[in-house]
């Protein structure tokens, strides 16, 4: 049964992945991208494991691997729906009610809807629950004011989980909420910021006077830290267990065909490099499949997924040694117009993003240190003390 | 590709877990290690005998229990968890492999039911041995020297690789080398007009045999970096030092933290070496050079970080740390080839 499955997956893709041009415009990308969800939507292969009543497939998570494995051999455009489909959606099933799932999932599987995740703050970055981001009730609704940033594809989408405070009377974890915000509703400004690699996939937010329906809440009143903590584990999963892709300049395959043409291979430095990378994307690729093998019988990653994050980011840091070792200063310096080398520089200056977003390694090792292990937490200063006493971020 | 345990496994993991607890603790370890014969016998028949799994990989037909090394794994495992002074992995591992290649009916029956202890000595690169063969009289003589056997001081038939194979029982020479890893013996064998049985060659038998052993030690490695995570984090949970349990510290807790992680990758490339050791016999070279070299220089690492995290006490001879460090540097020699192998295996010629 599973290789007929696999064998309609891969014909379909062979028949429908368009050819990307990452030179075209945004508004084209996406365009393309929803046009190409929806087609994998109706042909019964978007949210394979999500329930089959808000349109998902209800199949299991080795079909998922099947449909993942396939995929790796092609280059999707769906970039753009990975927050939602990675993050936002798996939380909506998780905790959203009867009508927001109605409401919502079919058109993020469909590719109808773009979202994005506004947890971040200036002040609040690993230490999330320190964020300021204000929800007020107000009647029937909650009016929020605050700003948020390093918020991926804010710029596109049409909604956002939102972590906001709603009591800060509380201690920092027990005042806050999570909401269904409409990125287009009057209030929300959006700005794209510049990363290191000199593109703007990210932005500052900023909510001036936003009004929320109370429908908006996702989850519990107060109970947002509960919400952001389910989401960051989807969020670790669905980063560290994405599959490597085929494009993706750091990939073994791409760093040996790079060695091949550069005649690199004579260095033992770069055999032994890249016989350490390819343990290591295996090492990875195999402990994703098993995590997928053992929730299929019942037992979900937990804070497993942190491994996977924290061990991607590793690999990708790995990655980078080697394609120096292969590329030596033409890594630094090439011909303008030279595809090759615009495509390792952008790799190379986006690594430390692996190690920073979703959480930073630091954070995924805390994680492992204290859920896995068992050990003991650090001194926490601030855990009981209500958030209005509190300093928080670089505030004085 | 099957990676996670079954019920049935996992209850042969209780049982070898409880049998070893019981019979090898520690105290029980270092008396063996430090005693003559290097070997704990008494354990070896509860091993062999009461739960028969000397013969876990022979078939049925051949008096073993016609399991696979799924299962083999998960007791090497718990011998690698324990240390257990047993010579499971040249007898149970590397000298049942040969047989099975080599298709030895007349050893294998007596080598699953752990009646006869067995070992294999090749060169010290998997390679085969310099030792002369002579035929006289329809039987066989071997000159020559064998340097580095595993359990090779109290084997009582070893197969000699030479180009040729075969079984040696009498007539040679064992000197017990020393050793960096106390809990393993190591033997250089002579042969001087040594008779010997010859045995009918097979295509890839060596190669075949070698793989197998990556897998198995790896399953061993893998038992003992989890020994290790445990007891580190564990005591990392009571030491106090400066008034806070250092695992608090992120200092400590961030290296335990890339412990596990190395862990649970190097038990996901075992659990695919064992199962392409059972169904993908094309596909077993690369997993098992995969593995070997991933677990070897990982298992050495968790070991060393696990003496560094125990400080004073992990360095001191009294506490078990330097056991796990010696296994685990030993055995990440034992295929030292490790990457230049896998990058041979994977294609990556200079060109």
């Amino acid at each position: 049964m599973t290789d007929d499955f696999r064998a309609r997956v891969r014909d379909w893709l062979a028949a429908n992945v368009p050819d990307s041009s990452e030179d075209a415009p945004a508004e084209e990308l996406i365009a393309t991208a929803k046009r190409f969800q929806a087609a994998l939507h109706d042909a019964g292969l978007a949210g394979i494991t999500w329930p089959s009543q808000f349109g998902g497939q209800g199949r299991s998570a080795a079909e998922q691997q099947i449909f993942d494995e396939e995929a790796a051999a092609h280059e999707l455009p769906t970039g753009v729906f990975l927050i939602g489909l990675g993050m936002c959606g798996p939380t909506l099933v998780d905790l959203g009610s009867t009508e927001q799932k109605a409401r919502y999932v079919r058109p993020l599987l469909r590719g109808e809807e773009i979202w994005c995740q506004l947890f971040s703050e200036p002040g609040a970055g690993s230490d999330v629950a320190s964020l300021q981001t204000r929800a007020v009730r107000d009647g029937d609704s909650w009016v929020v004011n605050g700003q948020k940033v390093w918020t991926s594809g804010a710029q596109w989408s049409d909604h956002g989980a939102l972590l906001a405070r709603t009591n800060p009377d509380q201690p920092k974890h027990k005042g806050l909420t999570m909401f269904v915000v409409d990125m287009h509703a009057p209030g929300v400004t959006v700005r794209p910021l510049r990363d290191m690699t000199g593109r703007a996939p990210f932005n500052e937010v900023y909510f001036d006077d936003v009004r929320l329906p109370a429908d908006a809440v996702l989850g519990e009143v107060d109970a947002g830290w509960f919400a952001a903590v389910t989401m960051l584990g989807h969020e670790r999963v669905s980063i560290g267990g994405s599959v490597r892709r085929r494009y993706d300049p750091l990939a073994y395959h791409n760093l040996v065909e790079l060695a091949r043409t550069r005649n690199r291979l004579d260095d033992p430095l770069v055999r032994d490099g890249l016989a350490a990378l390819y343990t290591a994307e295996r090492a990875l690729s195999l402990f994703n499949a098993r995590l997928r093998q053992e929730a299929d019988a019942g037992s979900p990653p937990g804070a497993r997924g942190s491994v996977a994050k924290l061990a991607g980011a590793e690999l990708l840091w790995q990655a980078v040694h080697v394609a120096g070792l292969i590329a030596g200063l033409d890594a630094a310096a090439w011909d303008p117009g030279s595809a090759e080398g615009d495509e390792l520089a952008v790799a190379i200056n986006a690594t430390p993003a692996s190690s920073i977003a979703g959480g930073t390694d630091q954070v995924q090792r805390n994680i492992i240190g204290d859920r896995i292990l068992g050990l003991p937490r650090d001194p926490v200063a601030d855990r009981d003390i209500p958030f209005r006493e509190l300093r928080v971020g670089t505030q004085a | 590709m099957r990676l996670v345990l079954d019920a049935e496994q996992q209850q042969l993991r209780s049982s070898v877990r409880k049998l070893l607890a019981d019979h090898a603790p520690p105290a029980r370890v270092r008396a063996v290690m430090d005693g003559e014969d290097g070997c704990d016998r008494e354990l070896w028949r509860r091993i062999t005998d009461q739960l028969g799994l000397a013969g876990l990989v022979v078939p049925e037909e051949h008096g073993g229990a016609g399991a696979g090394h799924v299962e083999r794994a998960i007791v090497l495992e718990e011998l690698g968890r324990t240390l257990a002074p047993v010579p499971f992995f040249a007898s149970a591992v590397l000298a049942t492999d040969t047989a099975l290649a080599l298709g030895d009916s007349e050893l294998l029956p007596r080598l699953a039911s752990g009646e006869v202890i067995g070992a294999l000595a090749v060169s010290k690169t998997w390679g085969p041995l310099d030792v002369r063969a002579t035929e006289h009289d329809g039987g066989w003589t071997l000159d020559g020297q064998a340097p580095f056997v595993i359990s090779g001081d109290i084997a009582d038939t070893v197969y000699v690789h030479n180009g040729d194979w075969f079984a040696v029982s009498e007539g040679f020479t064992r000197t017990t080398l020393h050793t960096l890893d106390p809990t393993r013996r190591i033997a250089r064998l002579d042969f001087a007009g040594t008779p010997a049985r010859r045995l009918s060659a097979s295509d890839g038998a060596l190669a075949r045999v070698r793989d197998l052993a990556a897998v198995a030690l790896a399953a061993e490695q893998v038992g003992g970096m989890g020994r290790v995570l445990e007891t580190t984090a564990d005591y990392a949970k009571v030491r106090v030092q400066f008034g806070r349990a250092i695992g608090s510290y992120q200092g400590v807790k961030h290296r335990l933290a890339d412990m596990y992680s190395a862990y649970e990758r190097a038990e996901s490339l075992l659990r695919h070496a064992a199962w392409s050791a059972d169904h993908d016999a094309e596909g077993l070279p690369l997993a098992a050079a995969t593995t070997q070299a991933f677990v070897g220089p990982a298992c050495f690492q968790a070991a060393a970080d696990g003496v560094q995290l125990h400080g004073g006490i992990g360095y001191t001879w009294e506490h078990h740390a330097h056991l796990y460090y010696k296994r685990a540097k030993t055995s990440e020699l034992l295929f030292a080839g490790g990457r230049g192998d896998l990058a041979r295996r994977l294609g990556l010629e200079p060109t």
